[in-house]
């Protein structure tokens, strides 16, 4: 019965043996020294047992010496933990360049992902063996935390912000993916499976059920709102063109730079006053309430793919879109 | 009033007639209610934190009963998930945090100073009232439809998204915050100013020590989390808030702000405890403490390394790696200071005289408990295996195994030790050992499995979970039993040795300590003449101390 | 008058403990308090470092009048307290109870001023929750949202600060009882320095919360 019992968890990714051989060193040492309290405490307690009631045992000269050793040897092992805890963490926090990249949604109580190819999931995830993975996750409501232990990976998703995990799996098969950031009701069935194949299998996979993928999506979003009104490379243009901009350097109206990423995207998507590039006015209208997160990363990956000369035409005789707050006269209170 | 030299070793006159003691100078309600003697503050005290722990305790049964199956149905998430909060809100803010300061410190530092009393004996009354004005509002909280947010009260689901009664526990909290102000601040001050003469920094016994560092970290914290508490409720009130991502608000901003007390708060809990074990290893080994200022200073290191790590439970959050780094190599170096306690603990045995009564049986416990818990540490301020273990049971084992396998260990070792003094009273030993063996046997059965199951992969606060990790938890919950039988038992032999124990001397354990040089139970005013102190403590290497 | 000796409690030695230990006492509390509101002061420097325009602009809709009049009150009202612990210390029952009244009646000025102040906020639309225009922020090219932080942050750290001066107002009012009854004396006084000691510290908090809070966006 014993041996059935479960004491180790399964490794299937590049990152997991590494953490598996920091774990078992700490495991050694620590056991070392708890191993030695032990057999310290049993044996003084022996030896030492009182004998008479009126026992009188004679002082023992305190010691630095022995103070500073039983100090130092201890720290000295825990700067080892240290310096190679960090380094697994760095490898673990900054993925490769080559990247398969993969959008998650996280809301109560599931988990949304689309992969860039089109296909979307839910509390499922479906990647290639030995293929490095990022995710780029957000959340639509509360904190939330994605938690695969067969990778030892483990991020929290957060709201109003993307935090991002990467992998590289090394075995195929199902494994858990749990929240571990307590969401409420339902946060123990906020679960699934990272659903690791074969690279020919996967490709097989990828191929069925696909709707548009995020950038085709992405683009039919930036027509359907109508983006190009401002956006387009007409010399009296409203608003900057955003073709092959993506991870370039702009000014500001403040002065400042910035570096286009996705967190400035989705912010200028949705709190368009807060970074201004510089020789526009504020006069976008903010799209708040009116796309979900997942809109937001479509609209992103359009972006990004947006290369010289795609920018979509203006749709024929289309008013520009209102800004609701610069036309009305009051605003509406919270 | 006089003062007359007393070495602690000599016998003050034994009165003919039965003696006046602090419990029998008055009969009546009023008499305790209105009460301004330390002593009996710290018996209310005892009281009502004893109806918490099993408050706190009934409410994990529930839970532990739901872990028996992985996809059992005895509670529904909403059930479960308010049965854990109230576990961990109750046995936080009511037991542990007060625990080991309002019951022992409370009746023991003036003993130990020489004084008559605290600094602010009606401040120390008004802390039990308001103690119960916050367990009044959590209680209230609690049965009027529970909180579902964990202890920990992240945003934005606390403000935006439970449909609990957040606010009343929150209230609750904040208030038990105030009354452990009141009674730090009391002790700090009492610590300074009513020595009596002779009584040096270093000839104060290290529980002083100990109670002094942690109410350094409870003037210094606790104010913290009560207004991020405010923040919390405001926010949750009125819906605009600063921890609201719509407003620009940061959710991480709460976790700071929670951590930075919430964290040097463990160290509330330990280092009575610590200071507790401390007494009992020399009296019960006879042998002066071995690394005595090394012992005292660690406790003034831990305090104040203590506020610098509070971001080793964000680790994963989003927060900045640099950061991470910064604290983790601060959570390894706080450690140092606890291994050197374990070091000189352990040699204080060697070459000793030691015997096995029951608070020495629970120092044992705590020592071994606290040592393993303490090292599973090193896992979780090691960055890159923190990231695994974050959020799961690992992470429960460990803080159990201190705070339970250490400071409730520390607890019940220090109110057996200290019962014959409190109470006149001795208790039975055999139960004693009985009680402290079960303990043992249950905590360990209890959470031991908790790290395998968490290294496993098992996260926190599941009302259901994976089939592979149901043996793990059926251990656990078979420890649990064994560990309530455990803690139940005390309850039955200490308050039948109210009546049925037999009178206790002044020093039934042949202590050193001022404590133990007046009549048990104490007169209220402790001393009739004031000691003065010309020597250092623990000395029992040069006679064999003797009571009356 | 009132004769008693000073009343020296039954766990002191002597007065001196007793005077010692309740000044001690104060400057701990003090230090539970400071850290209250640094929490609040932290949130403010978080956004404030996150929202430097938003946090300007809407400082200087704050009035800047009751501000700097409510300024001048306090600093006077610790004026008058600290006269009043020299008065104790002389000796001089009346004009210490001068002080004390004095003390209080200009920390409920401070309250009147900033009811009035409220009032005015809430007529301008500086109320999130109550009363507040998106449209306005726009129209100056900043975002509502992060101007509602500032607000909510200055209601909390005004908000604290008056209920600290409320309680403080009653701590003075009932010294200043006691002092007309003549229960202090030089040799015992030491209730009015503590008391003193409290006052100062709303005081001190005041005087970071104005350029904070009023200041924070250069006025012409």
């Amino acid at each position: 019965m014993f041996a059935q019992i479960p004491l180790l968890p399964e490794q299937a990714s590049t990152h997991a043996s590494a953490v598996d051989s920091l774990l078992t060193f700490i495991v050694t040492v620590c056991g070392f020294f708890a191993v030695l309290i032990g057999v310290l405490l049993v044996t003084f307690a022996i030896r030492y047992r009182r004998r008479t009631a009126n026992d009188l045992p004679k002082p023992v000269a305190s010691s630095l010496k022995l103070e500073l050793t039983w100090s130092l040897i201890p720290l000295a092992f825990m700067m080892v933990f240290f310096v190679w805890g960090v380094q697994l963490y760095f490898s673990w926090a900054r993925p490769p360049d080559d990247v398969m990249e993969v959008h998650v949604v996280g809301r109560q109580w599931m988990w949304k992902m689309q992969h860039m190819g089109g296909q979307r999931e839910i509390n499922q995830l479906h990647v290639p063996v030995g293929r490095a993975v990022k995710l780029s996750m957000i959340s639509e409501d509360v904190i939330h935390s994605f938690f695969v232990p067969a990778f030892r990976v483990h991020m929290d998703v957060l709201p109003g912000r993307y935090t991002t995990l990467w992998f590289q799996a090394t075995k195929p098969g199902r494994y858990h993916l749990f929240c571990s950031q307590y969401c409420g009701t339902n946060h123990a069935k906020m679960i699934g499976e990272v659903i690791v194949m074969e690279r020919d299998e996967y490709q097989t996979w990828l191929s069925q059920g696909v709707d548009g993928s995020p950038a085709s999506e992405g683009r039919k979003l930036f027509m359907k709102l109508q983006c190009s009104t401002c956006h387009n490379s007409d010399s009296s243009a409203r608003g900057p063109l955003l073709e092959g901009i993506f991870q370039n350097n702009v000014t500001l109206e403040n002065g400042a730079t910035v570096r286009i990423d996705e967190t400035y995207l989705r912010e200028s998507i949705l709190y368009p006053d807060a970074k201004v590039v510089a020789g526009f006015k504020p006069i976008m209208p903010s799209y708040l309430g009116q796309v979900n997160e997942e809109e937001v990363l479509q609209l992103i990956s359009f972006i990004k793919s947006l290369q010289h000369g795609q920018t979509p035409p203006r749709t024929e005789n289309a008013d520009p879109p209102l800004n609701p707050v610069l036309e009305k006269k009051k605003g509406k209170s919270p | 009033m006089s003062t007359v030299i007393a070495e602690p070793s000599s016998r003050p006159a034994e009165p003919a007639s039965k003696p006046v003691n602090y419990l029998n100078v008055q009969f009546g309600v009023r008499s305790w209610l209105l009460t301004t003697d330390h002593k009996r503050i710290a018996i209310l005290y005892l009281i009502s934190i004893t109806v918490m722990f099993f408050l706190g305790s009934l409410a994990i049964v529930p839970v532990r009963l739901q872990l028996l199956k992985p996809d059992n149905d005895l509670l529904d998430a909403d059930t479960y998930n308010k049965m854990f909060t109230m576990h961990g809100v109750v046995m936080v803010f009511f037991f542990i945090i007060p625990g080991i300061p309002a019951v022992l410190g409370n009746f023991l530092l003036p003993m130990m100073l020489g004084a008559k009393d605290l600094a602010f004996p009606k401040l120390n009354l008004l802390s039990w009232y308001v103690y119960l004005l916050g367990g009044a509002f959590s209680l209230y909280a609690m049965i009027a439809g529970g909180v579902d947010t964990g202890w920990t009260f992240y945003t934005p689901y606390s403000t935006r998204s439970s449909h609990t009664n957040v606010i009343p526990v929150g209230l609750g909290a904040f208030t038990a915050g105030f009354s452990s102000i009141l009674t730090g601040l009391n002790f700090l001050v009492t610590t300074h100013k009513m020595r009596a003469p002779g009584l040096t920094w270093f000839r104060l016994p290290l529980f002083v020590w100990a109670m002094y560092a942690t109410s350094i970290i409870i003037l210094l914290g606790t104010p913290v989390v009560a207004v991020t508490i405010l923040m919390l409720a405001i926010e949750r009130i009125f819906q605009v808030g600063v921890f609201d991502p719509a407003l620009g608000g940061d959710p991480l901003l709460f976790q700071h702000l929670f951590w930075f007390y919430s964290h040097p708060a463990v160290y509330i809990m330990i280092l009575p405890a610590m200071g507790v074990v401390t007494e009992i290893v020399p009296c019960f080994s006879r042998k002066n403490i071995y690394g005595y200022k090394f012992i005292a200073f660690s406790s003034l290191a831990i305090a104040l390394l203590g506020f610098l790590v509070w971001g080793h439970h964000m680790f994963v959050s989003g927060q900045s790696v640099y950061l991470g780094m910064i604290f983790s190599i601060l959570s390894f170096l706080v450690a140092v200071p606890s291994a050197i306690k374990v070091f000189n603990w352990t040699a204080t045995l060697y070459k000793g005289s030691v015997s096995f009564e029951t608070p020495m049986l629970f120092a044992f416990g705590f020592i071994g408990l606290f040592t393993i818990g303490g090292l599973t540490g090193m896992f979780l301020a090691t960055l890159g295996t923190d990231v695994h273990l974050h959020d799961t049971y690992f992470v429960i084992a460990h803080f159990h195994f201190i705070m339970v396998g250490g400071v409730v260990m520390a607890y019940m070792g220090g109110l057996h030790f200290w019962w014959p003094k409190m109470t006149g009273r001795m208790y039975s030993e055999f139960w004693g050992r009985i009680a402290a063996m079960l303990i043992f046997i249950g905590f360990i059965l209890t959470f031991l499995p908790q790290f395998v199951v968490g290294h496993l992969g098992m996260p926190r606060r599941y009302f259901q979970y994976a089939p592979e990790f149901q043996v793990h938890n059926v251990m656990s919950t078979a420890g649990a039993s064994i560990l309530g039988v455990g803690y139940f038992l005390p309850l039955i032999y200490l308050i039948g040795s109210l009546a049925y124990g037999p009178k206790a001397s002044s020093n039934p354990w042949k202590a050193t300590g001022l404590e133990w040089q007046t009549p048990s139970p104490p007169p209220t005013e402790n001393f009739p003449v004031t000691p003065v102190v010309t020597r250092e403590p623990y000395r029992y290497s040069e006679e064999v101390p003797v009571g009356y | 008058m009132d004769t008693k000796s000073p009343p020296l409690a039954h766990h002191f030695a002597t007065l001196k403990q007793q005077h010692e230990t309740a000044t001690l006492g104060m400057w701990m509390f003090l230090v539970t308090e400071l850290m209250l509101f640094g929490g609040l002061f932290l949130a403010y420097t978080v956004y404030r470092v996150r929202n430097p325009a938003e946090f300007a602009i809407a400082s200087k809709h704050l009035n800047i009048w009751f501000g700097g009049i409510n300024t001048v009150v306090l600093l006077t009202s610790s004026l008058t307290m600290a006269l009043g612990v020299y008065w104790a210390q002389t000796g001089k029952r009346n004009l210490l109870t001068v002080g004390l009244v004095l003390t209080a009646l200009l920390g409920v000025t401070f309250l009147v001023i900033k009811g009035f102040e409220y009032y005015g906020d809430y007529v301008e639309n500086l109320m999130p929750g109550l009363a507040f225009d998106d449209a306005e922020w726009h129209e100056l090219g900043v975002r509502p949202e992060r101007v509602k932080m500032f607000l909510i942050i200055y209601y909390m750290m005004t908000g604290i600060h008056a209920l600290h001066l409320i309680i403080g107002i009653a701590i003075i009012g009932l010294l200043a009882f006691w002092a007309h009854r003549g229960h202090y004396t030089p040799a015992y006084y030491y209730p009015i320095e503590v008391g003193g000691l409290y006052w100062h510290f709303v005081d001190v908090i005041w005087v970071f919360l104005l350029p904070l809070l009023y200041l924070a966006g250069v006025r012409h």
